[in-house]
């Protein structure tokens, strides 16, 4: 029943909004996404699955579409509700920071966002496929609104590049989910698109042949909404375009839909296929993290350069997750929610900067720090936690996902067996580095530096003052307290992750040692593959 | 075979439909125009006995004795026939006639029936509907080809009288000379499935098929000769090349009509005839002649990537809309390739029903409007519609949603249908391949749900008008409605469109041997 009234809370308020005057909008929306919110913490303070790996509440949901078993279940599980947690407060922080930001179409702007939060609650909650798919596409809907009616100068084709890119990717996924359906009834007589059921059928039925391609459909959806490298070209653009709040959306929780996805469907669904394809996305996750470095290299626009960042830290984190093993995973899912907090919290001060300056040219502003000491106190905060500094959250995810990364083959998780190397983790490292360098260099032109405002601005910033407001500090407060506290303390979290992780991880260290067997045969009638003497060496 | 009244209670919908057409006609004629706007009226009401009669006169033991392939086929094919009609009579509600009746309410014409097209219009708009209905009973050739061209001929009056423009009547010689031309072919095939089967039956001539009639040559080549003149009527490739002239050029509440009731003929036909010449529920059976499945399979291929290519380049909504017709026609064809013992036969008929349903609301909603007493047919016109005709935006944005297959309109259930379909019978390439195309369309879809609601607006969009009539829009307001409440109620949908289950191949073939074939003549 929580779980529903979760669900409902943002679409009561949607159909509110509808309704009312527009000039209640926005009020009405900052009350359902907090409702919804207040729920969301009433639902994490009795969830009793914090450390265990059963889904609460465990019972089975309405029948949607009986005759194909398609039922609304909702469920969560650690991951899940951090996911859920992560939602609500990134929409709520969402929805108070766009009042000055947007002007027009009051009432359209937040009856759609609250639509774009239910939508992503369900995919989150969803314990069907089905509804799965259903939360998980229907978001492209909203936010093409979102882009294309408030968004930047060319937002039409960014709303459009957006909606095709990830459409196309996740009718394959469709395809792929149902293939695994219609091979269970087949064999089993009865329909379910329940993921549990179709995860047990599929990592155990189907012969590796079959799970490389499931894999590959399902990977197809997970990895241009994450976005893997080359995929990516979508995300810069509808960042760029995208209204502040939007973005922060988009960077924050939607993009997560993707890696949750690959999370919770895509590798427990197919373990051979993802033993098979482990080495492949990752060498496409590490060419992410250093194209991205090298394109933020040259860019001179903010908000782009932060979309770009997004992209080679989306990287780190699916390096975390092929490495296949308990830590590696802990980091990447630990990621899912440093990345939404940090990024989304860099998106909100860019927003501010833009509504102050009408520019995210970095080459037209710098020396805010003596024009606007709050807002460059946050944007050093984040930015440090984004690059990684030990003691904020940045730092933990990515450690975890560099050293599961680099600890994979030798096998050091007893009972984890991984096909990633240092190899990887030393080249990713180096990304990392890169990254720290532009955004650091960004830092150091936008903060420090003689003081520089556009040419023809003349201080007049509409209503807002000089330095942040009361409600802007207010927004950026709770997320720098939440980044402090899992870099501080990431304990409770990586404790509620563990369970989910290793179910996760349930069919990989047969479905590895497969792979590393095959190939080692391959190996010994070709006698000349480079990197199958490493796995020999590391098996002595 | 089964008494002649039993038979006459069967058909009882049909003979509703005619007498029906018969009064609609006579009614045109009159003097009052009260009385002549009464004919849509009457109209949706023959229409709705009709709905009311399938349901009350469904029986499925008197189905079982009709020598029936698809002995269900009736209750469903009947009802979404007639309640599709209902919907697609209420957007035509003020178009018909439109000048006319203004010119006679003012006082510029004196009343002439010649020139009224009213009646005329909507009769045969019923006998249509009624051949549309019939295809789902007839149990032998000749009973389904007096029935097809039953359902076709009035379209090609229909498409002349839709509109007094030059272009509409360009369109319906072009419509009627390549239908003449797809039904001979088809003809051609029945007579050579007769000369294969050595009966006009259906049930003899799945006997004879079962009994290895389907492998000479000649069972082939008649199999395939009527599987290409349907495609005429589904719009697939090779005879889909019409559509988009003849789409552009009838007046939109016929391009609706023309999108869904010979698409929905066709598909009726298909069924029946592939499901006598093998195609079965049962998997131990023989299944089709030899290559009948590989030219379906490339049918199906070409039709919904040709469509959507198609559609891509288009500047025109009606002929976007006949190419997305068109790619709609390669989707179902998947449920027709995976076959009945997959439930691909349930698909493409709860397709039909999304099918039809979505276009009432996309062109319901571009028939409320118009610029000058003239259509709406470009893209670039519709910019900003949202300002001035909010609710004609929301449906066609809604109606490309549910085109596109997004959920959860009810276009995505009756994709996710033909995907499990596909799926299970194998096809996995084709399923891919149509994926694929979905996604594609997404592109000329949005051009259809962007503009709308998301420009500002052009220098066009104000003087853009509501047409007279209220009909229109709030039929599409309803079918939009329908997209979202519709998926609540898949489940009996769905399971009244369960025609395929094994077909009562003994019960009937007793029955089918007892009596003579009824004389369709006669």
């Amino acid at each position: 029943m929580t779980l529903l009234a979760l669900l409902l809370a943002p679409l009561a308020a949607a159909i509110a909004i509808a309704i009312a005057p527009p000039r209640l909008s926005a009020w009405i929306a900052t009350a359902g996404s907090i409702a919804a919110a207040a729920i969301a913490v009433l639902a994490a303070v009795q969830f009793p699955s914090w450390t265990s790996e059963v889904f609460w509440p465990d019972e089975v949901g309405p029948a949607v579409f009986g005759g194909f078993g398609i039922t609304l279940e909702l469920g969560l599980d650690g991951v899940s509700m951090l996911m859920v947690l992560l939602t609500v407060v990134l929409t709520a922080i969402s929805v108070i920071g766009s009042y000055t930001a947007i002007d027009h179409r009051h009432r359209e702007y937040y009856a759609w966002f609250m639509v774009l939060e239910s939508s992503m609650l369900l995919a989150f909650m969803a314990r069907d496929a089905v509804v799965f798919y259903i939360g998980y596409e229907f978001t492209l809907v909203p936010m093409f609104f979102l882009i294309s009616i408030w968004g930047g100068p060319d937002r039409r084709p960014a709303a459009i590049k957006f909606f095709i890119f990830t459409f196309l990717a996740s009718v394959l996924m469709l395809a792929g989910i149902v293939y695994v359906a219609s091979r269970r009834a087949e064999w089993l007589g009865e329909w379910s698109f329940r993921i549990p059921d179709l995860v047990s059928y599929a990592s155990t039925q189907l012969t590796a042949g079959e799970q490389f391609w499931v894999f590959l459909a399902l990977m197809a959806a997970f990895a241009v909404k994450t976005p893997f490298f080359p995929v990516h070209s979508w995300l810069p653009l509808a960042h760029d375009q995208a209204p502040t709040a939007g973005s922060v959306i988009l960077a924050g929780t939607l993009l997560k839909l993707g890696t949750y996805g690959a999370f919770r469907i895509g590798l427990p669904m197919a373990p051979l296929g993802g033993a098979e394809l482990c080495n492949f996305f990752a060498i496409l996750a590490i060419l992410g993290i250093l194209a991205a470095a090298m394109i933020c290299w040259v860019q001179t626009d903010v908000k782009k350069l932060v979309a770009y960042s997004s992209v080679s830290h989306m990287g780190m984190l699916m390096l975390g997750m092929f490495a296949l093993n308990p830590i590696g995973l802990q980091g990447s899912v630990l990621y899912f929610v440093n990345h939404g907090l940090s990024t989304g919290a860099m998106f909100l001060l860019i927003g501010m900067v833009y509504e102050r300056f009408h520019t995210k040219d970095m080459n037209q502003l710098g020396g805010l720090a003596s024009t606007m000491p709050v807002w460059s106190c946050f944007m050093i905060f984040f930015t440090l936690s984004s690059v990684g500094l030990p003691g904020l959250n940045g730092f933990v995810g990515e450690v975890l996902c560099l050293w599961g990364c680099f600890t994979a083959e030798h096998d050091t998780m007893a009972g984890y067996p991984g096909l990633l190397g240092p190899w990887y983790a030393i080249i990713a490292i180096v990304g990392l580095i890169l990254g720290a360098m532009y955004l650091l260099r960004m830092l150091g032109k936008m903060v420090w530096g003689e003081v520089r405002t556009p040419a023809g601005h003349d201080h007049e910033h509409g209503s807002l003052p000089q330095d942040l407001t009361a409600r802007e500090i207010g927004i950026l407060v709770p997320l720098a307290a939440l980044c402090l506290f899992i870099g501080l303390y990431p304990r409770p979290i990586l404790e509620s992750i563990d369970p989910a992780v290793r179910s996760v991880l349930a069919g990989y260290p047969d479905a590895v040692l497969r792979v590393r067997d095959a190939e080692l045969a391959e190996g010994r009638s070709a006698e000349d593959a480079p990197t199958l003497v490493l796995v020999e060496d590391s098996s002595r | 075979m089964m008494e002649m009244s039993e038979r006459l209670v069967l058909l009882l919908p049909e003979i509703i439909m005619l007498a029906g057409a018969i009064v609609v006609s006579v009614l045109g004629l009159s003097r009052g125009s009260v009385l002549r706007g009464a004919v849509p009226l009457a109209t949706m009401a023959t229409l709705a006995a009709a709905l009311i009669a399938t349901v009350l006169v469904h029986d499925p033991e008197r189905a079982a004795a009709a020598g029936l392939p698809l002995p269900m086929l009736g209750l469903y094919g009947r009802a979404l026939v007639a309640s599709i009609g209902l919907l697609l009579v209420a957007v035509t509600i003020g178009s018909v006639d439109r000048r006319l009746e203004e010119a006679f309410a003012k006082g510029l014409a004196p009343f002439d029936p010649i020139r009224v097209l009213g009646g005329e219009f909507h009769a045969f708009l019923l006998f249509s509907l009624a051949g549309a209905m019939l295809v789902t009973v007839a149990s032998d050739l000749i009973w389904l080809f007096l029935a097809i061209e039953l359902s076709s001929l009035p379209t090609y009056i229909m498409v002349a009288t839709s509109r007094g423009s030059r272009r509409a009547q360009e369109a319906a010689v072009k419509y009627f000379f390549l239908g003449a031309m797809s039904t001979a072919i088809m003809l051609y095939g029945f007579a050579m499935l007769y000369g294969a089967a050595g009966s006009l039956e259906l049930l003899q001539i799945q006997a004879a098929f079962l009994g290895g009639a389907g492998e000479t040559p000649i069972a082939v080549l008649g199999v395939l000769m009527v599987v290409i003149g349907l495609c005429f009527k589904i719009t697939a490739v090779p005879m889909h090349f019409y559509a988009p002239d003849v789409y552009e050029g009838a007046s939109v509440p016929v391009t609706a009509f023309l999108s869904f009731v010979p698409k929905a003929t066709g598909m009726f036909v298909l069924m029946s005839i592939l499901a006598a010449v093998g195609w079965s529920a049962d998997l131990d059976s023989p299944s089709l002649p030899p290559n009948i499945e590989a030219v379906l399979w490339m049918i199906a291929a070409l039709t919904m990537t040709l469509g959507n290519l198609g559609a891509l380049l288009q500047r025109s909504v009606k002929r976007m809309m006949a190419y997305s017709s068109i790619a709609h026609s390669g989707y179902m064809l998947v449920g027709i390739v995976a076959g009945p013992a997959f439930g691909g036969y349930d698909a493409v008929l709860l397709y039909l029903l999304v099918y039809g349903v979505t276009n009432v609301a996309v062109f319901g909603a571009i028939a409320s409007i118009e610029r000058r007493g003239q259509e709406i047919d470009s893209f670039d016109d519709l910019a900003g519609l949202r300002i001035r005709h909010p609710w004609a935006a929301a449906m066609l944005a809604l109606g490309a949603g549910s085109l596109i297959g997004m959920p959860p309109l009810l276009g995505f259930w009756g994709k996710l249908d033909l995907f499990v379909a596909g799926l299970g019978a194998g096809q996995t390439e084709l399923v891919v391949l149509m994926a694929v195309n979905s996604a594609v369309s997404a592109w000329y879809y949005l051009r259809l749900a962007g503009p709308p609601t998301i420009a500002p607006a052009g220098p066009q969009a104000d003087s853009i008008e509501r047409v007279p009539s209220r009909w229109p829009l709030v039929t599409a307001v309803a079918a939009g409605f329908g997209l979202f409440l519709l998926p609540l109620v898949l489940d009996p949908i769905s399971k009244a469109a369960s025609v395929a289950g094994p077909p009562p191949i003994a019960a009937a073939e007793e029955a089918a041997s007892t009596s003579a074939p009824i004389d369709p003549a006669g």
